[in-house]
C-alpha cells in the first residue's frame, strides 16, 4: 500500500504539474484574445504603469545600487591579485546588464507586484466582484489581466534599466571612492566591454519575467477560493512560483540569448 | 397548479423567457440539484425559496452562465446558456442582470461610479446622461446622497442596495436577485419590494427573487418555487403554497425547524 503511494505520488504531482501548464496555456490565450480585440481600457494601463513602474523604483534601486557596490567590493580585492583591478568596471557592467539587474529586479517585482496582483485580484474573486464583472459582460482577464500585463510590459524593461544604472553608478563610487581607481580607467573598461548586445539581453529578460510574473500572479488571483484563506495562500504561491519560474527560466534564456548576443572576450 | 413532491417538466410555451430542463449539478461528491425543470414566461416574478444549502443561488448562477451544468439545459430569450462560451454570453448579460448576496461592489469604486460601471460598459458615452441614470437608480433605493461614498463605508443595508441600482441601472429584461432583503430592516425591505413590484409593473421586468422573507414572497411573487434536496419540492402561486397540504412546505413557511423531516 506504502509503495503503491510512493509510485502514485509522482505521477500525481506530474500531471499536477501539466494541468497547471494548461491553465496558465488558457490564460495565455485569453490574454492574447483580449490583446487582439484592441479594446485596452488606456486608463487603467496607466494606474497600473503607476503602481508597478512609480511604484516599484525605490525597492529596485536600493537592490541594484547595493548589489552592484557589493560585487565591485569583493571583486576588485580578488582582481587585485592578479593586476587586473581595471577590468572591474567591464565585469560588474557585463553582470548587471545580463544577469543581475535583470534577475534581482525580476524578484523584487515578483515579491512586490506579483504579490499585490495575486492579492487584489484573489479578493475580487471570493468576493464575487469578479463574477460581478462577468455578469455584467466585462471578461475578467480584459478587465483585470490585460491592463495589468501591459502596464508590466510598458514598466519592466525601465525598472530593469534603472537596476544597472544604478549598480553601475555604486560601483564607479565603490572603486573611486573607496579604492581610490582613477575614475577614468574605469569608465573606459567598462564602455570597451559593455555593448548594445548586454543592454538587450537585460532588456528582453526584463520583458518576459514580467509577463512570467504577471501571468503567473493574475492565474493565483483569479483561480482563489476559500475566503481569506484561500488569498492568503494563492499570494504566497504567486511569489514564491514566479520566484522560481523566473530563475529557471532566466538559466534557459541566458543560454539562447548567448547563442543569439554572443559574450565578447574580456 | 401546485406540484408537490416532484418536479415540473419545462413546457415549449412559446412566451418562455428562462427554461432549465432536467438541470444537474455536484460540487465534488455533493450532488446540489438532481434535475430541476423550470420555465418563466416574460415579466414572470419568481421566489424561490427553500432551506439553505439546497441550491438556490446555484440554479440563479445557471441562469446567467456563470455556473456550467454537469447536465440539463438552461434556455434564456432562446438562447442555450450552457453551450455559450464566456464571451459569447454577452447577448445574454444585456438582458440578464443579477445583484449578488454580498452585493459584491467593487472596493476601488465609490457608489456612483459602481453603478454607472454596467452603464458605461454597455457603450454609453454620454456623461450628462450616466450622471443622471445614476441619480435615478440611486434615489429609487434612497442612496442619492451617498454619490461619494466608497463600499467599505457603507452599511450592509445601503451596500445591498447599492447593489439593486447597479442591478437597476440597465434596464435588463430579466433581473435576478440573491436575497435582496437580507440585512435590511423593514421599512427598507419593503421599499426593494415596491421597487421590484414597480420594475415589472413599468417595464415589464422578469424577476427571479431568492429569498427567505416570507413576507416579500406573498407581497411580490407571482409564482413560488421551493427547492428541497435538489428538486423543485413545490411550484405554485403564493395562495397554493399557503394552502399547500404538505408538511414540508408548511414547516419551511411557518419557520418550525423540523423543515428538513
Amino acid at each position: 500500500m506504502a509503495l503503491s503511494s510512493a509510485l502514485t505520488l509522482p505521477g500525481r504531482s506530474f500531471l499536477y504539474f501539466l494541468a497547471y501548464l494548461g491553465q496558465l496555456a488558457a490564460l495565455m490565450r485569453e490574454l492574447t484574445i483580449a490583446l487582439r480585440s484592441g479594446v485596452w481600457r488606456l486608463r487603467l494601463v496607466a494606474e497600473q504603469i503607476v503602481a508597478i513602474g512609480y511604484g516599484s523604483q525605490a525597492v529596485v534601486i536600493v537592490t541594484g545600487a547595493f548589489t552592484g557596490a557589493v560585487f565591485t567590493f569583493q571583486s576588485y580585492a580578488k582582481f587585485k591579485d592578479f593586476g587586473m583591478e581595471t577590468s572591474v568596471g567591464a565585469v560588474v557592467s557585463v553582470a548587471l546588464c545580463r544577469e543581475l539587474g535583470p534577475v534581482l529586479a525580476g524578484l523584487m517585482v515578483a515579491g512586490r507586484v506579483g504579490a499585490a496582483m495575486a492579492a487584489d485580484i484573489g479578493t475580487m474573486k471570493v468576493t464575487e466582484q469578479v463574477d460581478a464583472l462577468r455578469v455584467m459582460g466585462v471578461h475578467p482577464v480584459d478587465y483585470l489581466v490585460l491592463p495589468r500585463f501591459l502596464a508590466m510590459m510598458v514598466s519592466m524593461p525601465f525598472l530593469v534599466a534603472e537596476s544597472v544604472s544604478f549598480g553601475l553608478i555604486a560601483s564607479y563610487m565603490v572603486t573611486s571612492y573607496g579604492y581610490d581607481m582613477p575614475s577614468s580607467w574605469y569608465l573606459t573598461h567598462l564602455v570597451d566591454h559593455t555593448n548594445m548586445d548586454d543592454l538587450k539581453i537585460g532588456m528582453i529578460k526584463g520583458f518576459v519575467f514580467g509577463m512570467l510574473i504577471t501571468l503567473i500572479a493574475c492565474h493565483q488571483g483569479l483561480k482563489a477560493e476559500n475566503g481569506a484563506v484561500g488569498v492568503g495562500a494563492g499570494t504566497t504561491r504567486a511569489v514564491v512560483v514566479s520566484s522560481l519560474v523566473l530563475l529557471i527560466v532566466n538559466f534557459f534564456l541566458s543560454i539562447a540569448l548567448n547563442y543569439l548576443y554572443p559574450l565578447g572576450t574580456l | 397548479m401546485a406540484s408537490p413532491q416532484s418536479s415540473p417538466k419545462a413546457g415549449d410555451d412559446a412566451d418562455a423567457f428562462i427554461v432549465l430542463r432536467d438541470l444537474h449539478k455536484s460540487f465534488g461528491a455533493q450532488e446540489i440539484l438532481c434535475g430541476i425543470d423550470l420555465t418563466l414566461k416574460h415579466g414572470e416574478t419568481l421566489c424561490i425559496i427553500g432551506p439553505s444549502g439546497e441550491g438556490k443561488t446555484v440554479t440563479m448562477k445557471h441562469i446567467i452562465g456563470l455556473i456550467q451544468p454537469d447536465r440539463g439545459d438552461v434556455f434564456v430569450a432562446g438562447m442555450h446558456v450552457n453551450k455559450l462560451k464566456e464571451r459569447e454570453m454577452a447577448p445574454i448579460r444585456q438582458k440578464v442582470s443579477m445583484l449578488f448576496q454580498g452585493a459584491a461592489l467593487f472596493d476601488r469604486m465609490t457608489v456612483e461610479e459602481n453603478v454607472a460601471f454596467p452603464l458605461i460598459e454597455s457603450g454609453v458615452r454620454d456623461k450628462a446622461e450616466v450622471k443622471r441614470r445614476v441619480f435615478e437608480a440611486l434615489q429609487a433605493v434612497d442612496l442619492e446622497e451617498h454619490l461619494n461614498k466608497y463600499p467599505t463605508s457603507l452599511s450592509g443595508g445601503m451596500r445591498k442596495r447599492t447593489g439593486i441600482a447597479r442591478a437597476i441601472i440597465c434596464q435588463s429584461e430579466c433581473i435576478l436577485y440573491d436575497e435582496p432583503n437580507s440585512g435590511l430592516d423593514p421599512i427598507g425591505s419593503d421599499i426593494i419590494d415596491q421597487m421590484i413590484l414597480r420594475m415589472q409593473k413599468r417595464f415589464g421586468v422578469t424577476s427571479i427573487i431568492v429569498t427567505h422573507d416570507m413576507r416579500s414572497v406573498f407581497k411580490i411573487a407571482d409564482r413560488v418555487a421551493m427547492l428541497y434536496r435538489g428538486k423543485i419540492h413545490f411550484l405554485g402561486t403564493p395562495d397554493e403554497l399557503k394552502a399547500s397540504p404538505d408538511p414540508i412546505v408548511q414547516n419551511f413557511i411557518n419557520g418550525r425547524s423540523d423543515v428538513t423531516g
